[in-house]
């Protein structure tokens, strides 16, 4: 079966979005989740969103008050721009990046959740085994990630 | 090897200064491998926030992806922290040290 791009490079430099209606929902419901748990940034859940800066504590906790209000801000901001332009037919830059940096965290929450390797193998996905869904919708945002990456790098 | 990845060499001659060099010996900034961040897109954000060429950014991804981390900038602490938290808004797994 063919399937077409839904991110590509259009010819005056933006990013053309191509959506069905199934994947809207799914992006919508995941964006929704992740800003919600944005809400409350110290959920384990976030913690690979928000790495350490330092080995020692003084200045881990030094670098954490100076930057974990705007790095929180930033995440939710990208996360509400990506779902406000899920319909539009095209991507301004500053729309593209945000979407690059949500889609990178929907990918960082889910694959954190499944413990996902660097050799996993999307072509034998066991769509039985209790993780199946979420493998597949982090096979799937993967995708659209290296698409975006593609139509940004060649413009 | 890349310039930016060598750290500076500093000669410390006299114990009185042993301070001040502590305060001004340089921060350099570490990415680290993760199973997660995408090979295109860890070269992407290199060339967005440190302005490097396709060449240059793809040389420190595939160092990060083979070794397991490579030194991506270096400077003053406020200029490293700074460079972290672009990373890690960028959700890549950042750190700095003093060289």
């Amino acid at each position: 079966m063919f399937v077409s791009r839904q991110i590509e490079r259009d010819g005056a430099g933006g990013v053309r979005l191509r959506f069905h209606e199934g994947e809207l929902l799914l992006l919508r419901e995941l964006l929704g989740g992740l800003e919600a748990m944005l809400d409350n940034p110290d959920d384990p859940a976030l913690r690979r969103l928000f790495p350490h800066a330092h080995d020692d504590s003084e200045n881990e906790e030094q670098y954490q008050s100076l930057v974990r209000d705007q790095l929180v801000e930033g995440r939710s901001k990208a996360a509400a721009t990506m779902r406000d332009t899920l319909r539009k037919g095209t991507l301004t830059a500053d729309q593209a990046d945000a979407w690059l940096r949500a889609l990178n965290d929907l990918r960082l929450v889910l694959g954190t959740r499944l413990d996902v390797t660097e050799d996993l193998d999307y072509e034998n996905l066991d769509l039985h085994e209790p993780r199946g869904r979420d493998l597949a919708v982090y096979g799937y945002l993967t995708w659209l990630q290296e698409q975006l990456v593609e139509a940004l790098a060649a413009g | 090897m890349s310039t930016f990845t060598a750290p500076a060499e500093v000669e410390v001659s006299e114990p009185s200064i042993e301070e001040d060099w502590q305060e001004e010996r340089p921060w350099v900034v570490i990415v680290w491998n993760d199973p997660i961040n995408l090979m295109s897109y860890v070269t992407l954000v290199f060339q967005k926030l440190f302005g490097y060429s396709l060449a240059q950014a793809t040389k420190l991804m595939l160092q990060v992806h083979n070794e397991g981390k490579a030194v991506v900038s270096s400077g003053n602490r406020e200029k490293s922290e700074l460079d972290v938290s672009r990373l890690h808004a960028h959700g890549l797994w950042a750190t700095m040290q003093q060289d």
